[in-house]
């Protein structure tokens, strides 16, 4: 069954000190040319039945993404692709 | 007849007791709310309080916002019911769309644990009133999320109408826009406060005495209130 994968990343404009906080620890590891790393959140659902798209973007609306500070977007991707599928 | 103010529990509330103490000390009733009873058995006001409610899963207050008694509350609120949610509570006011904005990270990712001087801006809310305007007051904070994020827009409304209600002196802990250290609803009856008027009521145990200004506010407040 087909899953619905939701992604959530901080707006461009929210300071991401996490992600700053990684980037600033990639030199240790030698990594010297990356310019930003942003960290968000992959939410993956799996629906009784068929997925249900515009129910995903509601749940990611009202519950999984804070819209003040956060987007979001919404897709299916085939079972295989999800992370249960490659542990 | 003593006011009755409601202290809600949520799984992981960790400054309920002292909350419920400082509502004591005021002069108050203190009634104890569980999360899972949508009855707020005739409580005057209701106080939020501090910690990590539902593990802060997800993000901080976004679960706590559908909890039973938070859809009585985001009702009574609307009604005028004078609610003040501290640390943990300011954060699900705004996941409750009770506050604009949004509390984010500490900009500096480190956990702020100290005592902060606080400027009390706005004197007009249900939880300010026993102040003056521009009083300052030392409170314990400490907040690993404590971050105020808003867009300039919902800055600037907040600033002309006189709804941020303190802000942070002498150092800011976490990095909040403009200093905000507590802002307020348009009716002045919900009031979120990042750092802990709970933890300064008695010279014991707090900083000072300051905090208990808060509650007893409310307490002026609701005698002033039309019944």
């Amino acid at each position: 069954m087909p899953r619905v994968v939701v992604d959530v990343m901080l707006k461009p404009e929210i300071l991401d000190p996490q992600g700053q906080a990684v980037a600033n620890a990639l030199p240790r590891l030698g990594v010297g040319d990356v310019a930003s790393v942003r960290i968000g959140r992959r939410i993956e659902i799996e629906f009784t039945g068929e997925p249900d798209l515009d129910r995903a973007r509601e749940i990611a609306d009202k519950l999984l993404a804070n819209p003040v500070i956060e987007d979001f977007t919404v897709r299916l991707v085939e079972a295989d692709e999800t992370a249960d599928a490659r542990s | 007849m003593t006011a009755r103010v409601g202290v809600v529990t949520f799984p992981g509330s960790l400054d309920d007791g002292d909350a419920a103490r400082a509502v004591r000390i005021a002069g108050a009733e203190p009634v104890r709310l569980w999360h899972g009873d949508p009855q707020l058995h005739g409580v005057d006001a209701v106080v939020l309080p501090g910690g990590f409610s539902y593990g802060d899963y997800l993000r901080c207050g976004a679960i706590a916002r559908f909890a039973p008694v938070m859809e009585t509350i985001v009702d009574a609120a609307q009604g005028g019911l004078p609610v003040l949610g501290i640390c943990n509570g300011f954060q699900i006011l705004c996941e409750a769309h009770l506050l604009p904005g949004a509390l984010t990270r500490n900009q500096h990712l480190h956990f702020r644990n100290r005592d902060q001087v606080l400027r009390v801006e706005s004197a007009g809310t249900a939880w300010t009133n026993a102040f003056q305007p521009g009083q300052e007051v030392l409170v314990p904070v400490k907040n690993g999320e404590g971050c105020y994020v808003a867009d300039t827009a919902t800055l600037d409304q907040l600033e002309a109408e006189g709804r941020v209600v303190a802000r942070y002196v002498g150092g800011n802990p976490n990095g909040s826009m403009r200093d905000i250290a507590a802002i307020t609803n348009a009716a002045g009856n919900v009031v979120g406060i990042m750092p802990h008027p709970e933890h300064a009521v008695e010279a014991l145990t707090g900083p000072s005495l300051d905090g208990l200004g808060f509650f007893t506010s409310v307490l002026k407040h609701l005698v002033g209130a039309p019944a």
